[in-house]
């Protein structure tokens, strides 16, 4: 076949770029297929190991601590101002002091095995939560933080079995501090509410784009609304959309919030690292008795969610410094992302708080109310 | 080895015979001149079709197509670019993200402020108004040149699939949210979101049938061409020849079908298959979209109800709502009498 030499050069040209978008938006297979519901309904999860190898390190639970002595004189007998780990032993109080340190502000060290000083006003260490005169008082802002956040590692395991306990008494992993922080002072995957300027992008008489229509990582890169975190994760907005009677009756859902709805979606999908099937047989996503029982397990989590940002996160605002807050002045908060972090289960399921009982013994806080588990 | 003969399997047109510019037959009431443009030959043009370029007749109902159509371009792209805060840069990277949005549900049919949907109005009144024109324009060529209308049609068909989405359904449902955003992503997204909110689109027996029309286009498109092309040796591509000459390579095509599945169709009749076929895609698609959310609110719960969405054995067992509210398709087939 004769072409002429232009001809060649188009073939040459098409030929390189069809190969690096091959190459660069393709995983070579095989992959690994989980089966999730009945043979031929497609309810399949897809990993591709070799990319579950390069983020395993992400899912690594540390090594836990030589177990403390649980006898002695309590910590609220030898220490003062000790409001929510006073009736652990001594022993146990320093356990878990030492833990929280390496979870959340560990001292980093050069090589030379000196400790190399954070950025901005913050210490790593105790001193990171500490006035290293007097540890008992609370001026350094993140001791009172780290209070409140002891108080909800309790909440959560006390009362959002039904998210973190996997259903069953006992069987579930629950959470540590290490769940959320992996070794951050703040933890990597966090959210604040999207200031105006970004949900209405457009100037003047131009359409002001209504939160949705960019490349967002936040829904895996889709152009759907990417303000999800403020109406499912803080407030109430309503998940679902699809009628329960065939006929239209009473279904007032608009399509729009169904972009909503499958924005929020996206974002499980993302955190979770798997596919809509994990949850859903999508020939009728809507309907419970063809779902998996994740899906359940996620519902509690998106109240849990809720309950954690609005009673534990958005009350410290006053207590966070102005460089600590979101654009509109709101801490950050917590989604799936936060503790799951591409993993079906946060850490693969590791049960550290097996190795913690410390953080059951602190002082309890009362139940969300009913209306906050419907 | 004449399947290595490349002579006969070529994507281009091999030989182009050159002669001078054909300005085209006269026809009543238009001298020649009123085609604009001084004909051009394009030799790559020619690989693929007809190496002569232009002239062209645009008319007045062309050229107020055009306009109007270059306005709601201008309304869709701006607001686009609008939306990156003018930034030319980040307007290439994420055009096919952009979109310019209908309105929100709040403002159900009426007008809503420009930055509020208006501009989405606005584009897609004018780009109505250019493709009415433009089919205007395509029916009147058609019969100036003493031919049938069947084109004209065809893009009919595709007008009432356009006119359903954005006009028609959104009138019948009392909102212009419900219509479909102008943009690459964005319409793919509201695809989505829409089976979604009606609970699953291939349970809706039109879009079934859509779906068959399309699939079945290609089809057909393939055996056709295929057919023509593999007749090629014998010149089945020059039509005047066939007409005088049956006994080549129509006929070989002819027979062909017939020896390998005992029917076939004829020379003009393949030809309606792929019409047909081609219109009633959008068209029983059309039908389809205009029902949802009119009719019929979820298309999964309503082919249970008509008994043809199958039932599977339980993998996860007692799986409730924990919310307690929702319907099952078991609890829609006990209501409605339905068998599974």
């Amino acid at each position: 076949m004769r072409l002429s030499f232009g001809a060649w050069l188009a073939v040459a040209l098409a030929s390189i770029a069809g190969a690096a978008i091959l190459l660069t938006s393709f995983e070579r297979p095989p992959v690994s297929v989980v089966q999730r519901g009945f043979r031929g309904t497609a309810m399949e999860v897809v990993y591709n190991p070799r990319a579950l190898a390069v983020k395993a390190y992400l899912h690594q639970a540390p090594e836990a601590s030589e177990p403390a002595d649980a006898d002695g004189e309590r910590a609220k007998e030898v220490y003062q101002n000790v409001q929510v780990l006073g009736d652990l032993s001594v022993a146990q109080f320093g356990r878990v002091m030492q833990a929280i340190t390496e979870w959340v502000s560990p001292e980093v060290l050069d090589e030379a095995g000196n400790p190399v000083p954070a950025a901005g006003n913050f210490e790593r260490g105790c001193n990171y939560c500490h006035n290293p005169e007097n540890y008992a008082e609370d001026s350094v802002y993140t001791k009172v933080v780290a209070r409140k956040m002891l108080q909800m590692t309790k909440h959560i395991n006390e009362h959002w079995q039904s998210h973190v306990g996997n259903g069953e008494a006992g069987q579930g992993a629950g959470v540590t501090c290490y769940t959320c922080h992996r070794g951050n002072p703040v933890p990597t995957q966090v959210w604040a509410q999207v200031p105006e300027r970004d949900q209405r992008r457009g100037r003047g008489f131009t359409q002001d784009s209504a939160s949705q229509n960019l490349a967002s990582p936040v829904v895996g890169l889709s152009s759907l609304p990417y303000d999800i975190f403020t109406p499912y994760f803080e407030q109430a907005a309503d998940i679902r959309v699809a009628g329960n009677d065939p006929m239209p009756v009473n279904n007032r859902h608009s399509i729009k919030q169904a972009e909503w709805t499958l924005g929020l979606m996206a974002h499980f999908a993302e955190s979770l690292n798997v596919n809509c099937t994990f949850c859903h047989n999508t020939r009728a996503f809507a309907d419970w008795s063809q779902s998996s029982p994740q899906r359940v397990n996620a519902w509690h989590g998106i109240r849990m969610i809720r309950d954690i940002n609005v009673n534990y996160i958005d009350p410290l605002k006053p207590v966070f410094p102005a460089n600590r807050l979101g654009p509109n002045g709101d801490p950050l908060k917590v989604n799936c992302a936060t503790c799951h972090q591409g993993a079906h289960k946060p850490l693969y399921g590791a049960n550290m708080l097996r190795d913690y009982p410390e953080l059951n013994l602190t002082a309890g806080t009362p139940a969300p109310p009913e209306s906050a588990r419907r | 080895m004449a399947f290595l003969d490349f002579e006969y399997q070529n994507i281009f047109t091999r030989v182009q015979v050159r002669g001078p510019a054909y300005a085209g037959v006269s026809i009543a009431h238009e001298p020649p001149e009123h085609r604009q443009g001084k004909p051009t030959f394009s030799h790559l043009f020619g690989q693929i079709g007809d190496a002569q370029v232009g002239p062209i007749y645009l008319g007045w109902v062309g050229l107020i197509s055009l306009i109007f159509g270059f306005a709601a371009f201008e309304i869709i792209g701006l607001n686009m670019w609008a939306s990156v805060g003018w930034d030319p840069v980040q307007f290439v990277r994420q055009l096919f993200w952009l979109a310019l949005e209908p309105p929100a549900p709040a403002y159900g049919l009426s007008i809503p402020p420009l930055a509020q949907g208006g501009w989405w109005l606005l584009a897609g009144l004018f780009l109505t108004i250019s493709i009415l024109l433009w089919w205007v324009r395509i029916y009147t060529r058609a019969r100036q040149l003493g031919l049938g209308s069947h084109t004209a049609w065809a893009f009919g068909a595709a007008i009432w699939l356009y006119l359903v989405l954005g006009f028609f359904r959104p009138i019948a449902m009392g909102s212009w949210s419900e219509a479909v955003p102008f943009g690459i992503f964005p319409h793919l997204d509201w695809t989505n979101a829409f089976s979604i909110r009606y609970g699953n689109l291939f349970y809706n027996p039109f879009h079934a049938l859509s779906i068959v029309f399309l699939y079945g286009s290609t089809l057909l498109f393939a055996m056709h061409g295929a057919t023509i092309l593999a007749a090629g040796r014998f010149g089945a591509e020059r039509e005047v020849e066939q007409t005088l000459d049956r006994g080549t390579a129509h006929e070989r095509c002819g027979l062909f079908w017939r020896w390998t599945m005992g029917f076939n169709a004829s020379f003009e009749s393949i030809h309606r298959w792929a019409w047909w076929f081609a219109v009633l895609t959008p068209i029983t698609g059309g039908i389809g979209i205009l029902l949802t959310g009119t009719v019929v609110d979820n298309w999964y719960l309503w082919a249970v109800k008509q008994g043809f969405a199958p039932g599977y054995p339980e993998v996860f067992p007692n799986m409730n709502d924990p919310a307690g509210v929702a319907a099952t398709a078991a609890g829609v087939a006990a209501t409605t009498g339905a068998t599974r």
